[in-house]
């Protein structure tokens, strides 16, 4: 998130698309309901009639696959009526005129056909956006988890730019990030071209500041993001593979596909809490101790860097993490022996600028957002204040393209998935909870009423969903809260498992693979 | 500043403009009682207890709809105030089950507390009591109205703060009780159980479900980060016998006292008899236990086999969007450091 | 569009011939230029905001037209800025009729001076006090003068929406304001550029489902804004912050019916009525165990004497006056002795009562004034909303004590409790409900002392009225004539016929059929 979770009560308007916050961000959801209430207006987009919704000033009900168009629908007015941010533009941005010429063609009528959507609800949405003095754009994988993610998100930034909204309070482009550290991770340099801190790995000041830190020879060759490593396992390029703390044999698309590469792999390491069904596969599994048996810190979706702390202790000979992986090292050869979790952060800090002023000490008493250069910095609310991280935004028009899979006669509805509030990502930790698994206690697909009628099924029937890479069997829920031609699953569930039928096709820039469309075909079992 | 000056139980003090009574007391370190009262909310005045004393107002003025202003003269423990505050809790306690050696929020009750402070005892008017209703249909928390004192706290969470509007008040007056739509029962409602009404419950009605039996003054409590969600909300483990026993919201923390249905009472799979407990090594096909030796050799000498023969690029690790920074950063420096190659990635994209 | 002229038009139209047919009715006659109804009762009366009532046909705008109704409206319209309509109320010195008698003008005035995108005007009508029926008549019977009330208030204040918050239970009164609003709204005396002026205003019905506590101001907000009718605290003026957080004065029914008549006739002459501190007059709803029950309407300053007594003859059935309760269920009970206190704001809040919204309660010799507490009190445990400590769990504890002194259950100590419950929950309630619930058993408390200590000492009812301390017995005037032995629903009498009957006291049940009955009074209660 470029700004906090706390400004969002001080919002004029919200504009919520691909986020289905009050199921799967709740607290978030909860502020948000609270900054309606004190009068902000709010937009939400989605294929489904979430909650939300209900207290959305407009409901944009689009189908599957076309944000970008929608968002440059809403540019499109915004610049028709002229509630584009002028001066900011001058000051702050470059590329406008070529924004200008893109959206230009992105009529609320030609819009309102591709998304599926009333033209008069793009125009009210993009006025309340565009009147707002603050307004803040709030996404999640709604937005990224398509074959044009990347797109889309330049298309938020686009829009958020347009109207000023990058660099202030209150406002800004939030990508709510999903999972407790998925930030963290990524700060962690858990990415195959970043060290921690984004620092590249192919730039030679970088590589030498941290060779000469962890005294070692490192590698400048960008690694290969999952998709690449598990193409590389197919073709023997990789043997041995570590997964700490995932599970792709549920997370990840195409469920067929990625047993058949984990049966391939040479060699597979897995530290995990529980058994699960990608560590029943492993070579070696190795005991981790979860959250509330270790020291650390979390990075939250706004930036905040917050302590985890032991309460108790793990159960039989389960350790934290950083232990086995320390020991692991040093009997490779490393002799670094860290006492406990503050030291390892005393070595983030001093190599990563952005966590550059963080200690446990401070942490014991402040809250602090990254970047956090130094010890005399208090953090930072919200980013781009005085400038872009790049000195001026930048507008990146994008154009929409459909997604990578459309429907056809043999596939004719429009497969998207999700989280639930009552299960978290591959209930490793949900699914051993008896009241979750009471008061959602097993997968299932909405299908809308009139195509649920078509195919002759009723609500709580069993159904069969075939897409090109498997099929499964799920239980209809009937309802009104997906249009016509969509259906909805959510993928937390072992037994019809969504991911056995969604697509692994990526977005080419961030790898992202389109988990929200895939064509299916339904038919009562 | 805009500030007044004014008289608090005989001291001079100089307060902003439109701060309640109620937290310019607090703020100078005057404890003055309430049951009702939440900084996130809108004032109820509901409970009474915080009444004070203003010099030339006639009644009693609860401090927590009262705003300060210039020369006013307050007494917060005045005679009268004190004799008013008497005389509610005895009204309350009159209508309470008298069954705090029982009672699981014994020692973290409000209404214990204040009736110990004031020397009630067992209530002047125990006559008649509310008619019993007890709703246990949520899997998480259990609803006793016989505990319930009315102060609405869960109701004004429920709709102010969450936004969920699950319960209400029903019928009037000493028949009035806090239920769901129609009386349907939680079950039946719009709850999404997200416990930030039991968190607020002053005393024993809104109780949370918990799998081990602990006093309240039993229990140590650890500031922690959520596992779950990105949002990061900050809560205390309530933990007994080396086993977490329940959750509590961080109040002065970004989730400002809410938390949500995993948060606040999905805990127990820490304690879950799945958990690995000891390493496991695949030997003819199956996975067996073993020490941590064994598995680092077994790993360490995979390691330096690959290395030899395929190299360093041929080491593949997802690290991991659940574990700590530091966690994540010993990974990654593992793989980038120890193997040599850039190949690590995690699920960020799902 | 309606206009000056065609206002003129209407009233010249109408009223020569209904002046005329309203005599020849012979209900009313000339008293000065008004018309008023005939009548002994209605001798000593005033009528302002009655003056219409029983006069003209509610359902009908032209008859309301003709005695000079919408002229007040006209007049401030076309005459007057808001400011001088707000000067002129002021002056009057008009109070609220709602109960507690705040300045109007001071009211409008807080909300004219607020700067607001919008504000709003409501009339109370959601009456709710035992045997009160002062804004029903009103409104049944001439809705359209709380209309102009309305529309005079909205445009001093500069309000275009109106809201008339109105008890589900008084469909006659529901219907009469919704044919009003029609042809109000139909002559353009309601709704955009009122007499083309440029002033728009527009008025709601909203029903209220029969809580007593929504007649508070801050519960009626909640209600009109569709939460439960509960009260809430006031953390601003409603002046200021209001319905929906505007800026809004809410006014009751007949406080709005003297508006009209103050901007026709101005301030000084309504300031010539009533007394100086409480001008103008007030309409009681005298019931009870009175002669001549009904709707009065008085001059402020008017003793209880002239009232109950020169209005309304006196105690029924010649028995002996004891007490009038005023102000319903937050009033107080005022006895005999001070039966010569002038009825007006000031004087009844001197001696524990208050005016209230105008009940007016007469009490006889064999009223028990433990029993009327507890009356009283029941409505109030009844009606109470449950959200405030004191009105909720001690309003319940005082009935339970009234009931068991009632019942000969009392103990010692049962008197300081009440008076110790009725310190606290007067004092410590959130609304005014609380807060005025315990003024029934206070009075009947401080003027009747002795009747809660004979029933909890002596386990006796002076009033005889108590039906678990008191005895049916024949007497030895009894002629043997069997009535009341045919009479008894529980067969409790036996005794041959021409003899002297004998009541088992252990089968009687004390419904007193047979006392009523008895053409001798040979049945005694002991």
């Amino acid at each position: 998130m470029t700004n906090s979770i706390q400004e969002i009560k001080g919002t004029d308007a919200m504009f919520i698309i691909g986020s289905n916050t009050s199921e799967n961000h709740p607290v978030i959801g909860a502020i948000m309901k609270q900054a309606k209430k004190a009068g902000a207006k709010m937009i939400v987009a989605d294929p489904r009639r979430i909650e939300m919704a209900e207290y959305a000033d407009v409901f944009l009900q689009l189908k599957p696959g076309t944000n970008i168009a929608l968002l440059n629908g809403l540019m499109h007015v915004i610049i028709e009526k002229g509630l584009q941010a002028d001066s900011y533009i001058d000051e702050k941005t470059e590329n406008y005129e070529e924004l200008k010429r893109l959206v230009k063609d992105y009529t609320p009528e030609r819009v309102a056909e591709i998304c599926g959507v009333d033209a008069q609800d793009i125009i009210d949405a993009a006025t309340i956006y565009g009147e707002a003095g603050k307004a803040g754009i709030y996404y999640t994988m709604g937005i990224t988890q398509h074959t044009t993610g990347t797109h889309a998100v330049m298309s938020i930034s686009n829009l958020a730019l347009l109207c000023g909204n990058v660099g202030i309070e209150s406002a800004g482009v939030n990508p709510l990030r999903g999972q407790n550290n998925v930030q963290g991770a990524c700060d962690m340099g858990g990415l195959p071209a970043d060290l921690p801190g984004y620092q590249k790995v192919f730039k030679p000041e970088v590589l030498d500041k941290f060779q000469d830190s962890w005294g070692s020879k490192l590698s400048n060759k960008v690694g290969l993001t999952i998709t690449e490593m598990f193409k590389a396992i197919e073709e023997d390029q990789v043997k041995f593979l570590y997964i700490m703390g995932e599970n792709p044999m549920v997370s990840d698309p195409d469920t067929n596909h990625v047993r058949k590469i984990l049966d391939h792999v040479d060699f597979m390491v897995v530290q995990d809490i529980f058994l699960t069904e990608t560590a029943e596969m492993a070579d070696v599994v190795l005991p981790a101790a979860a959250f509330a048996e270790k020291d650390g810190t979390f990075t939250n979706t706004e930036r905040r860097i917050q302590r985890v702390r032991k309460a108790v202790e793990a159960p039989g000979e389960a350790k934290a993490d950083w232990i086995i992986l320390m020991d692991i090292m040093n009997r490779m050869g490393d002799e670094t022996r860290y006492l406990n979790p503050a030291i390892i952060m005393e070595e983030i800090a001093s190599l990563t600028p952005s966590y550059g002023g963080v200690t446990y000490k401070r942490l014991e008493t402040e809250s602090l957002q990254w970047p956090v250069p130094d010890q005399n910095h208090p953090g930072t609310k919200f980013l781009h204040k005085t400038a872009m991280a790049r000195g001026r935004g930048l507008f990146m028009p994008v154009e929409h393209v459909e997604s990578a899979e459309i429907t056809s006669d043999e596939y004719p509805l429009i497969l998207t998935t999700g989280r639930i509030l009552y299960h978290y990502h591959t209930m490793t930790m949900t699914g051993r909870e008896d009241g979750l698994n009471k008061l959602a206690p097993s997968s299932y697909v909405e299908i809308n009423e009139a195509s649920a009628n078509k195919l002759g099924i009723e609500n709580g029937d069993r159904v069969k969903i075939y897409s090109r890479r498997g099929e499964l069997e799920t239980t209809a829920l009937v309802t009104d809260i997906i249009e016509e031609g969509v259906v909805f699953m959510p993928f937390h569930y072992t037994e019809g498992k969504a991911n056995i039928l969604t697509n692994s096709a990526i977005d080419e820039i961030a790898k992202i693979p389109e988990l929200k469309v895939a064509a299916v075909r339904v038919e009562k079992a | 500043m805009n500030t007044v000056k004014l008289t608090i139980n005989g001291k001079q003090y100089e307060i902003e403009k439109g701060t309640f009574v109620l937290k310019a007391c607090s703020d100078i370190g005057i404890d003055i009682p309430t049951m009702c009262h939440d900084e996130r909310l809108v004032p109820s005045g509901s409970c009474r207890l915080c009444q004070v004393e203003v010099e030339g107002w006639g009644k009693l003025h609860t401090a927590c709809t009262t705003q300060v202003k210039e020369g006013m003269v307050i007494h917060t423990h005045s005679e009268k105030v004190v004799k008013a505050r008497q005389d509610l809790l005895d009204m309350l306690i009159s209508n309470h089950p008298l069954d705090c050696l029982t009672c699981e929020s014994a020692g973290a009750c409000k209404l214990q507390d204040l009736c110990y402070e004031y020397g009630i005892t067992e209530g002047t008017y125990r006559w008649e009591m509310s008619k019993p209703y007890y709703d246990d249909t949520n899997p998480f928390y259990t609803f006793d109205a016989s505990k319930c004192i009315l102060c609405g706290l869960c109701v004004r969470v429920c709709d102010e703060l969450q936004g969920t509007n699950a319960i209400g008040f029903e019928n009037r007056g000493f028949e009035t009780l806090v239920a769901t739509p129609f009386g349907e029962g939680l079950e039946n409602s719009t709850c999404v159980s997200c416990g930030n009404c039991v968190s607020v419950c002053p005393v024993g009605a809104l109780e949370p479900r918990s799998k081990m039996k602990f006093r309240q003054w039993e229990i140590e409590t650890t500031r922690t980060t959520c596992s779950y969600c990105g949002v990061g909300c900050q809560m205390d483990l309530k933990t007994k016998n080396n086993r977490v026993v329940g959750v509590e919201p961080a109040f002065d923390a970004h989730n400002e006292g809410l938390l949500c249905v995993k948060g606040k009472f999905s805990y127990n799979f820490l304690s879950h008899p799945d958990r690995l407990t000891m390493p496991l090594v695949r030997k003819d096909g199956v996975l067996v236990e073993t020490t941590w030796d064994e598995a680092y050799n077994v790993i360490t000498s995979k390691m330096k086999q690959t290395k030899e023969d395929f190299g360093s690029d041929s080491f593949a690790g997802l690290t991991s969007a659940r574990c700590t920074n530091e966690d994540n950063y010993m990974f990654q420096k593992m793989f980038r450091s120890t193997l040599g190659t850039n190949n690590v990635d995690h699920c960020a994209r799902l | 569009m309606i206009t000056k002229e065609k206002l003129f038009e209407i009233k010249e139209k109408t009223k020569p011939s209904l002046v005329e047919k309203l005599l020849e009715g012979d209900r009313v006659e000339f008293r000065g230029d008004d018309l008023v109804l005939k009548g002994e009762y209605y001798k000593k009366q005033v009528r302002i905001a009655l003056k219409n009532c029983d006069i003209i046909d509610p359902t009908d705008i032209d008859e309301y037209i003709a005695f000079d109704g919408y002229f007040a409206l006209l007049k401030a319209l076309t005459e007057q800025e808001p400011g001088d309509v707000v000067a002129e109320i002021t002056e009057s010195l008009l109070r609220g009729r709602g109960g507690a008698g705040f300045p109007t003008g001071r009211k409008w005035n807080e909300a004219y001076k607020f700067d607001a995108d919008k504000k709003y005007i409501i009339c109370n009508a959601d009456e709710g006090d035992p045997g009160a029926f002062m804004d029903r008549s009103i409104l049944e019977k001439d809705p359209h003068s709380v209309l102009e009330g309305m529309a005079i208030g909205g445009y001093a204040i500069g309000s275009d929406q109106g809201y008339i918050y109105v008890r589900a239970e008084y469909p006659m009164a529901v219907k009469r304001l919704e044919i009003a609003i029609k042809q109000a709204k139909e002559y353009g005396l309601l709704g955009n550029n009122i007499f083309g002026t440029g002033f728009n205003f527009d008025i709601e019905l909203r029903l209220g489902s029969g809580a007593f506590v929504c007649g508070e101001g801050t519960a009626l907000m909640e209600s009109i804004e569709g939460r439960r009718g509960m009260p809430r605290p006031k953390l601003y003026r409603t002046a200021h912050k209001g319905l929906w957080g505007k800026p809004t004065i809410i006014n009751n029914v007949e406080t709005l019916a003297n508006v009209p008549a103050i901007m026709n006739k101005g301030a000084k002459w309504f300031r010539s009525i009533g007394t100086e501190e409480s001008p103008g007059t007030k309409v009681f709803a005298l019931v009870g165990k009175v002669e001549n029950a009904g709707l009065v309407e008085v001059p402020m300053g008017m003793t209880l004497r002239e009232i109950v007594f020169d209005i309304g003859g006196g105690a029924q059935d010649g028995k002996e006056y004891k007490a009038v309760q005023t102000g319903g269920p937050s009033g107080g009970c005022i006895p005999a002795d001070l039966i010569d206190t002038p009825v007006d704001f000031e004087s009844l809040g001197k001696i524990w009562s208050i005016m209230g919204s105008g009940g007016m309660v007469v009490m006889d010799e064999n009223t028990c004034m433990v029993d009327i507490a507890k009356f009283f009190l029941d409505f109030s445990v009844d009606e109470s909303c449950g959200k405030c400590v004191p009105c909720r769990e001690g309003t319940k504890r005082m009935h339970e004590i009234l009931d068991r002194i009632t019942k000969g259950e009392g103990v010692e100590g049962d008197i300081e409790r009440l008076e110790n419950l009725s310190k606290t929950v007067s004092s410590t309630s959130l609304c005014g409900l609380g807060q005025t619930a315990p003024n029934p058993v206070i009075t009947t408390i401080k003027y009747y002392r002795h009747e809660y200590e004979a029933h909890i000492k002596d386990k006796s009812c002076p009033a005889k009225s108590c039906k678990a301390l008191i005895k049916y017995e024949i007497t030895d005037d009894c002629i043997g004539c069997t009535r009341c032995a045919k009479v008894c629903p529980v067969v409790a009498i036996t005794g041959k016929v021409k003899e002297k009957h004998l009541i088992d006291q252990a089968i009687c049940i004390k419904c007193g059929a047979c006392y009523d009955v008895c053409p001798v009074d040979a049945i005694s209660i002991i």
